[in-house]
C-alpha cells in the first residue's frame, strides 16, 4: 500500500515535531549568552548557577515533595476506595464511580476554581496543605480507575478459597488480594505521580504562602524571560527520565528476548 | 509481592527523608515575611543581604498587575507582611481598610525620602505607604528600524508598524494611552469617552494586529519580535543601558501616565514589625542605590540620588524633565466605574 | 456472588462530597448569586451577549480545529507504530510519551523562540531565501500549541485500540480476498472508532478549556474561555460571573461528552478501565 519509506519518513517527522522543542531546550541551556533568542556560545555557567537558584530549587523541592505525598496519599486512598468500590451494587456504586470521574472529565481549570472557592469559604489559608489536597482530588480517581479493573478480574473464588482455609480478612488482604491488584496499584502511583510533578492550573488557583512549585515558577518567569537555569534543570530531569525508561525498557526488552528465542525453538 | 514490598519501603524512607528535610529546611524559629511585589522589581541579592543582617527570612512572592494583587489580599489566603501597590490602588485599599498604618517609628531611614514624595493625593496624611519608585509609561522603538520621529500616542496606530505593536497587558496603561491619544483625561468616568477609546484600541487590533504582552516585553523586544512598544520607564532604561544605540524611549507630547508605586503592609500582616524592619533596611541610601541600578527606575530616596552615577541620573527616561511630569496624570481609583473599564477591556481582549 | 458490604467504601463517599460534590455546588450557587448575596440570572443574562458568546465560539472552533487536526495526523501515527514489530513498537510508544515528561509550559514556551520573528523557523527560511512567516500571537500559533501538546492524547488510545484487534480477524478477511484497502476501511478502522472516540474526548477537553497555550502563544488580548475564566478569578475579582462561565463550559463539555459516550466501549466505562 503505502511504501515502507513513506511510513518511516512520516514517523520520523512526527517524532522531530514532538522532540523539537525538547532538543532546543537541550541546546540553549548551554548558551552562554541569557535570551534564547540567539546563540552566543557554548557554557556550562547554567548549570552551575541553577544550584545557587534558590527560587528554583525552592520550586524543584517543592514539585517533588508535593508529587510524593501527594501521589501516596491518593495510592492509598485510592486503592482503599476502590476495593470498597468494588464491593458495592446498584445505583449507589454508579453514584460514586461517576461523581469520581468529575475530576478527570472535567476540565482542570474548574476543577481548580471550585476546589479554591471550598478553600475561601471555609477560610483556609493557602498553602502546603491545601496544594497537597488538591493534588490529592485530581489523582485518586486515576488511582481507582487503575486498580478497579485489577479487582474486577480477580476471580471471585479467591478470596473465597482463602477464607475457607483460614485466613483473616487482613491476612486475605495482605497475602491475596494486593498482590493480584499491585499492577493497578502502581500503575496509579506512577499516573498519579506524573500528573502531580507537571500540574499547573490545580497548583496556581491553590496554593499561597509562597509554596510554589516549578510550573508555576516557569509561568511567572515566562512572563518575564525564562532564565536558562530552567533550561539546565528541565535537560538534567529529562535525561534522569529518559536513562530510568531505558534501563527499565532494557529489562523488559531482554526478557521478552530470551521468550521469543525459547518460542523459536 | 517482593516488588510491592520493595516499593512500599521506598515510599516509606522517601516520606521519613521528606519530613526530616521539611523539619530541617523549615527554620522554624527564624521569622519569615511574606513580601508580595511586582515581578522584577527588585534586586533578589538584596534579600539574601538583609536575611544575614537580620536573621528574618524572605518569602518573596511576585504578581504582574495591581487588580491581581488586590484579589489575593482581599481573598486573604496569604497573610502578606507588605505588598506594592501603586498610586490609585493604594487609594482604594485605604478606603476599604485592607491596609493598616505604618509605624514610622520603626522606619528612622524614611528621613532619606524627598518630601515632593510625601503626603501624596492618595495618601494625603502619609499613615500607610512608604514610596518605593516612581516612573511613567511610554514608548519605546528600535530606531535601528524605525527611523521616523515618534512622539505622539497616535504613532502606535499607524498602518506603517502593522504586526509591530506591543501595548500593555495592563487594562489601566492601554485604555488610558487611548484615551490620552483622543484628547481626554485616563481617568475619565465618562461611558462615552471610554466607549471611543474602546473602539480606537479594536481598531488598532483588527487593523494593525497589536499585541498585548506584559513584562516579556522586554525580551521580546530584544529578540527583535516586533519594535515598538508601550513600556514602563524602568524597562525602558534597562534596555537602552543594554543596547543604547538601538532603543529610544518617548514620553508623548499627550502626556501620559505618571505613577508611584508604594510598600503599604495589608490589615491581616502577621509580621508587622519584621515588616517595617525590611522597609528599613530598604532605604538605606547604599541598599536602595544597589536596587535602583539593578531594576532602572526613578527611585524618591534623596540620599541614594545623590550615590546615583550621573549616567543614570540623567537618563531622561526614568527622571524626565519637570514639563513632562506636569503633563502627565495619576491615576486614581475609579470606584464603581470600574466596571465600566472591565467590560471595556473585555472589548478590546476578544477577537 | 453475594458481596459482602465492607467499610472501605465510606472514607471516599466523605472525601469525594467534601471535595468533589461541594466545590462544584458552590460553583453552581455562586453562578446564580451576586455580590448582594440574591439570587439573579443577571450572571448568565451577561454571559449570553455577543461579547462572551464570540469568546465562546472562537474557543470551541480553536478546539475542534485542533482535534481534528491532531486526529488526522495522530491516526497514521498509532497505525504505522500498531503495524510494527513488538519490540520496536513498545520502544517507540515510550519515546512518543517521553516528551510529556518534560514539564508542558516549558514545552510551549520554547515554541515562542522556535516560531517567533527572529525564531529558528524563520532564521532557516531566511538562510535558503524564502519569505518569513508570521507565526507567533496568531491562531495558527495556538492551534500549534494544542496540537503540540494534545497529540499523545489522539495517539495512545487509538494505538490501544489498533494493538488488541484479532490477527485473525484480519487473516480471514484477507484469505476472503479482501484487499489492503478493504481491510482497512471495513474491519479495521471502524474497530478502532471506540479508540478514535477516547481520543477526540481526551484532545477537545483540555483544548477548549486551555488558558496557556492562549496566553503564551496568542498573546494578553487572546481570550479564550479558559482566559476568560482566569480572569474573573485572579484579576477582575467577580467570582459570581467566572462561575456562570464554568458552568456553561461544563455543560458544554457533558453534552459533547454524552454525544461521544454513545461509540464508546460499554465493557470499559464499567470498570473504569480507560487504561486497561
Amino acid at each position: 500500500m503505502v511504501g515502507k519509506w513513506a511510513k518511516r519518513i512520516y514517523l520520523s517527522l512526527a517524532y522531530i515535531f514532538l522532540y523539537a522543542p525538547i532538543v532546543f531546550l537541550i541546546i540553549f541551556s548551554f548558551n552562554s549568552g541569557k535570551s534564547s533568542a540567539s546563540w552566543q556560545g557554548f557554557s556550562l555557567k547554567w548549570y552551575v548557577s541553577l544550584f545557587d537558584n534558590q527560587r528554583i530549587l525552592k520550586a524543584l523541592y517543592y514539585t517533588v515533595l508535593v508529587a510524593v505525598v501527594s501521589s501516596l496519599v491518593s495510592t492509598i486512598l485510592g486503592t482503599i476506595s476502590a476495593i470498597g468500590i468494588d464491593k458495592m451494587t446498584g445505583w449507589k456504586k454508579k453514584a460514586v464511580l461517576n461523581i469520581n470521574y468529575l475530576p478527570v472529565l472535567n476540565p482542570d481549570i474548574v476543577t481548580a476554581i471550585s476546589l479554591m472557592t471550598l478553600f475561601i469559604f471555609f477560610r483556609l489559608t493557602f498553602g502546603f496543605k491545601t496544594l497537597i489536597v488538591a493534588h490529592v482530588v485530581f489523582s485518586t480517581p486515576y488511582v481507582i480507575v487503575s486498580v478497579l479493573p485489577k479487582l474486577k478480574q480477580m476471580p471471585d473464588d479467591l478470596v473465597k478459597a482463602a477464607q475457607d482455609l483460614g485466613a483473616t480478612p487482613f491476612y486475605t488482604l495482605r497475602k491475596v488480594i494486593l498482590p493480584q491488584i499491585a499492577p493497578g496499584i502502581l500503575a496509579g502511583f506512577l499516573i498519579s505521580f506524573t500528573m502531580s510533578i507537571d500540574d499547573f492550573v490545580i497548583s496556581f488557583f491553590n496554593t499561597g504562602s509562597g509554596v510554589t512549585n516549578l510550573s508555576i515558577e516557569i509561568y511567572s518567569m515566562a512572563r518575564r524571560g525564562v532564565s536558562p537555569e530552567i533550561n539546565a534543570l528541565s535537560t538534567l530531569m529529562f535525561i534522569s527520565i529518559f536513562i530510568l525508561i531505558f534501563l527499565a525498557n532494557k529489562k523488559d526488552l531482554i526478557k521478552n528476548e530470551r521468550k521469543r528465542g525459547k518460542v523459536d525453538d | 509481592m517482593t516488588r510491592v514490598k520493595k516499593l512500599l519501603s521506598l515510599a516509606v524512607t522517601l516520606i521519613v527523608s521528606a519530613s526530616i528535610f521539611t523539619g530541617c529546611g523549615s527554620d522554624k524559629d527564624k521569622v519569615t515575611i511574606n513580601v508580595f511585589n511586582w515581578g522584577e522589581y527588585i534586586d533578589e541579592s538584596i534579600l539574601k543581604d538583609f536575611e544575614k543582617e537580620t536573621g528574618i527570612k524572605v518569602n518573596y512572592m511576585t504578581y504582574a498587575t495591581n487588580e491581581e494583587m488586590y484579589e489575593m489580599v482581599k481573598s486573604e489566603t496569604t497573610a502578606y507582611d507588605l505588598i506594592v501597590p501603586s498610586d490609585y490602588m493604594l487609594e482604594r485599599m485605604i478606603k476599604e481598610d485592607l491596609v493598616q498604618e505604618i509605624n514610622f517609628d520603626n522606619i528612622p531611614n524614611y528621613k532619606n525620602i524627598d518630601d515632593t514624595y510625601k503626603n501624596m493625593s492618595y495618601d494625603p496624611e502619609n499613615k500607610y505607604s512608604i514610596p518605593y519608585l516612581w516612573g511613567t509609561i511610554g514608548i519605546i522603538y528600535d530606531k535601528t528600524k524605525i527611523t521616523d520621529n515618534i512622539d505622539s500616542w497616535d504613532d502606535l496606530w499607524n498602518s506603517k508598524y502593522k504586526n509591530d505593536i506591543f501595548m500593555s497587558d495592563d487594562m489601566r496603561n492601554s485604555i488610558g494611552v487611548s484615551l490620552k491619544r483622543l484628547g481626554y483625561s485616563l481617568n475619565s468616568t465618562s461611558q462615552e469617552e471610554i466607549d471611543k477609546a474602546t473602539e480606537e484600541l479594536v481598531k488598532q487590533r483588527n487593523e494593525l494586529n497589536a499585541v498585548y504582552i506584559g513584562d516579556q516585553v522586554k525580551d521580546s523586544l530584544l529578540s527583535g519580535e516586533r519594535n515598538i512598544a508601550v513600556i514602563y520607564s524602568g524597562d525602558a532604561a534597562v534596555l537602552k543601558q543594554q543596547e543604547p544605540d538601538r532603543f529610544e524611549y518617548v514620553i508623548p507630547k499627550e502626556g501620559t501616565n505618571l505613577w508611584f508605586d508604594v510598600f503599604a503592609i495589608p490589615k491581616n500582616a502577621q509580621h508587622k514589625a519584621e515588616a517595617e524592619k525590611f522597609l528599613n533596611y530598604l532605604l538605606d541610601a547604599e541598599v536602595n542605590k544597589k536596587n535602583v541600578d539593578y531594576i532602572g527606575y526613578a527611585t524618591p530616596n534623596k540620599a541614594t540620588l545623590e550615590l546615583l552615577d550621573d549616567e543614570v541620573k540623567n537618563d531622561k527616561s526614568a527622571y524626565p524633565d519637570k514639563e513632562v511630569i506636569e503633563k502627565s496624570e495619576v491615576y486614581i481609583d475609579l470606584g464603581d466605574f470600574r466596571k465600566a473599564y472591565n467590560d471595556a477591556w473585555l472589548k478590546i481582549t476578544s477577537k | 456472588m453475594k458481596k459482602s458490604k465492607s467499610i472501605a467504601q465510606y472514607p471516599y463517599i466523605v472525601w469525594s462530597i467534601i471535595f468533589i460534590v461541594v466545590p462544584l455546588f458552590l460553583i453552581l450557587y455562586f453562578s446564580f448569586t451576586n455580590s448582594g448575596g440574591a439570587f439573579t440570572l443577571e450572571n448568565y443574562e451577561k454571559l449570553f451577549q455577543p461579547n462572551y458568546m464570540k469568546v465562546f465560539y472562537n474557543s470551541v472552533k480553536l478546539a475542534a480545529i485542533s482535534t481534528v487536526l491532531c486526529l488526522i495526523l495522530g491516526y497514521p501515527i498509532a497505525y504505522i507504530l500498531s503495524k510494527l514489530d513488538p519490540k520496536y513498537r513498545t520502544l517507540l510508544m515510550l519515546l512518543l510519551i517521553v516528551p510529556m515528561w518534560m514539564n508542558f509550559l516549558l514545552r510551549t514556551y520554547a515554541w515562542m523562540s522556535i516560531i517567533g520573528r527572529n525564531g529558528i523557523i524563520n532564521t532557516i527560511l531566511k538562510a535558503i531565501g524564502l519569505p518569513t512567516m508570521n507565526i507567533l500571537y496568531t491562531d495558527t500559533a495556538v492551534v500549534l500549541g494544542m496540537i503540540y501538546n494534545f497529540l499523545p492524547f489522539m495517539v495512545i488510545p487509538i494505538y490501544t485500540v489498533l494493538i488488541k484487534i484479532d490477527q485473525n480477524v484480519i487473516k480471514a478477511a484477507a484469505d476472503l480476498g479482501a484487499n489492503k484497502f478493504v481491510i482497512f476501511r471495513r474491519i479495521i478502522f471502524p474497530l478502532s472508532i471506540p479508540g478514535v472516540m477516547s481520543g477526540i474526548t481526551m484532545v477537545f477537553m483540555p483544548a477548549v478549556s486551555t488558558f496557556v497555550i492562549s496566553k503564551l502563544l496568542g498573546g494578553g488580548q487572546y481570550m479564550l474561555i479558559g482566559n476568560l475564566i482566569e480572569l474573573q478569578f485572579t484579576t477582575v475579582g467577580d467570582r459570581y460571573f467566572g462561575s456562570a462561565i464554568s458552568i456553561l463550559m461544563m455543560v458544554i463539555i457533558l453534552i459533547s461528552m454524552a454525544i461521544l459516550s454513545k461509540y464508546e466501549d460499554k465493557d470499559e466505562k464499567e470498570g473504569g478501565g480507560i487504561l486497561w
